[in-house]
């Protein structure tokens, strides 16, 4: 059979995406696609899930081989995480931190990302994305000497400013993109029919980039979630947030793995949940400006 | 020309809002940039001043101004800067060479539909948003020589156990390891979303020529998705370079020494918060920032050649 004579039947299906994309053909290549991909997902998957089972063992029954996969699961972990070390409050600074950053980014950083979509600020944008390239060691000496003369180094705001610093050049990213892709002419009827600039940006603008605004709101949390490095110098023992947190079971003479399993599970699963209802978004910011070259 | 269709007495609202309307560009963008101003400016000014003195012990203690004394001791100290930026180059370079491999076969494995897509895609998203200091802790614990999994494996096939984190020439291939398994899913989302995005004509063109499939993929896809791959490699080697939570993680407290994983990034914390040599901290700092603009600005430029 030859190539030609085999066209039609690769125009059959029609993606959700409204994009047509072919099936493949040979039988063999299935058959090694599916084992690949198999073998990826497993790759990708039992580290995550080893952690989430040594957080279920004492820690005699992590030095023991012969317990890796059955063993008598044990809460004790949680309850010592959760009861004894407090956790319910870096869980609760964890989230306001990144709660907070996220809500005043999106209120700086959204007008400002339409401003220099709209006028093609190219500079502009290039000083809030130098944000994203500097080496977040180089601000963490000045940023202490002065958050400490202010005599606000431990408390909430500083966390808060410096994930801030981390969320608005990735939602300028985004958000800029997204503007990028909104038709200029909706804006340009509403100022014939008679809103003003400023009115046409506030009531159609602004609407129709919701789901831009919850994919940047979305990433910049889990950004801020995940942060380690601002939180380790800026945070104090009562606004630590979780990543610092985790090294309560880390101390120079041995670990206590089976708590420190737990921590981390505890750190990871919220962030993890939250990015699985909101796949798509997660996935949109991720690729953010990816293909325009 | 709304304007000469109102009224002509305003009131100062509406003045306000005139005013507003004319200057948005600037009222818009000011504010974030004032803000990332001050963050960035400041900072990167005194950085640079105080890599200019002598400035250690207390961040308030007094300094002299000793000129660019510390940038020729930073740049004939054979001793740690040039293997700390050694170390930075071997990370950045293996670990994005890998990813990118690894990343473009995922990629093209997924790029036609099939059944089960929605599964392989969580599994592909879940490294990614996982907390990286917990993604540290974890495989410390699957690498630790005595109880670790990874030994436990090497035990069965026979294979002696290996230090991985702890073995001086070991360490930085495993953290490199681990940000493999972290990353490339990332270089995954962004090739996929290039490959969705690719006409299929071109393709199908070269398959009605008789091309085979490596030939497609060499001679059409790989050269039409080359500006989606530049993106990608800017995006990871600007992490890559100033990575952090990984490597204090496996090696950080409790973790032994930071010697054999030593970036230029762990070199300047170490210099500022354990030292307190701010001085020559500021002066790494400064050398590391202009090697990684450096890089930006190649990387941009020839991404702008591929157009």
């Amino acid at each position: 059979m030859s190539a030609v004579t085999e066209l039609p039947e690769s125009f059959t299906p029609v993606e959700a995406t409204g994009r047509r994309r072919k099936p493949l053909r040979s039988r063999a290549y299935k058959w090694f696609r599916v084992c690949a991909l198999v073998l990826v997902v497993l790759l990708l998957l039992a580290p995550l899930a080893w952690m989430v089972l040594a957080s279920f063992k004492t820690n005699v029954d992590i030095y023991d081989a012969a317990k890796s996969l059955i063993f008598t699961p044990t809460f004790e972990n949680y309850a010592n995480v959760l009861a004894r070390n407090n956790y319910f409050v870096f869980i609760f600074n964890s989230f306001w931190v990144a709660f907070a950053s996220t809500l005043l980014s999106l209120l700086l950083g959204v007008p400002a990302a339409y401003a220099m979509s709209r006028f093609s600020m190219q500079r502009s944008a290039l000083v809030v994305l130098m944000a994203r390239i500097i080496p977040g060691v180089s601000l963490l000496v000045p940023w202490y000497y002065v958050f400490s003369n202010l005599r606000m180094v431990g408390g909430f705001s500083v966390l808060i400013l410096s994930h801030m610093f981390v969320a608005l050049p990735l939602i300028v990213y985004i958000m800029m993109s997204y503007f990028d892709s909104l038709p200029l002419e909706l804006e340009e009827s509403a100022q014939v029919d008679g809103l003003s600039p400023i009115g046409a940006f506030r009531l159609i603008t602004l609407p129709l980039s919701v789901p831009g605004i919850m994919t940047a709101g979305i990433l910049s949390f889990i950004f801020s979630w995940n942060n380690f490095m601002f939180a380790l110098v800026l945070s104090g023992s009562s606004t630590k947030t979780l990543p610092v947190a985790i090294f309560d079971f880390v101390s120079y003479a041995s670990i206590d793995w089976g708590g420190l399993m737990a921590a981390a599970t505890v750190v990871t699963i919220p962030i993890m949940v939250i990015a699985l209802f909101t796949q798509k978004y997660v996935v949109s910011g991720l690729t953010a400006g990816a293909t325009k070259g | 020309m709304a304007a000469v269709l109102t009224p002509v007495r305003k009131t100062a609202g509406q003045s306000f809002s005139d005013w507003a309307n004319a200057h948005r560009k600037w009222l818009f963008a000011a504010p974030a940039m004032i803000f990332v101003g001050l963050l960035i400016v400041f900072p990167v000014a005194w950085t640079l001043y105080l890599s200019l003195t002598d400035a250690s012990g207390s961040v308030r203690a007094d300094s002299d101004f000793i000129g660019p004394d510390n940038y020729l001791t930073v740049l004939t100290d054979t001793d740690r800067f040039w293997p700390a930026a050694g170390r930075t180059a071997y990370f950045t370079v293996s670990a994005l060479a890998v990813e990118l491999v690894l990343g473009m076969c995922i990629a093209l494995l997924l790029w036609r539909p099939f059944r089960g897509e929605k599964w392989v895609r969580v599994a592909i998203l879940l490294p990614l948003v996982a907390t990286p200091v917990a993604v540290g802790m974890m495989w410390r614990l699957i690498f630790d020589p005595n109880i670790g999994f990874a030994n436990q494996m090497l035990g069965w096939v026979g294979i002696p156990p290996q230090p991985w984190l702890s073995g001086v020439e070991s360490a930085l291939p495993t953290t490199i390891f681990i940000d493999i398994w972290q990353w490339t899913p990332m270089i995954v989302l962004i090739l996929l979303a290039g490959l969705t995005s690719l006409s299929d004509e071109p393709d199908e063109a070269a398959r009605i020529d008789g091309a085979s499939a490596w030939q497609r993929f060499r001679y059409v896809t790989l050269p039409l998705m080359m500006p989606t791959v530049i993106v990608a490699v800017l995006l990871r080697s600007i992490d890559a370079l100033k990575t952090f939570d990984i490597l204090y993680a496996t090696k950080g407290k409790g973790g032994g020494s930071f010697n054999e994983v030593e970036t230029l990034n762990i070199y300047a914390y170490g210099l500022s918060f354990d030292y307190n040599k701010y001085g020559l901290s500021s002066t790494v700092l400064i050398l590391f920032f202009l090697i990684i603009v450096g890089i930006m600005f190649f990387l941009t430029r020839r991404r702008k050649g591929t157009n």
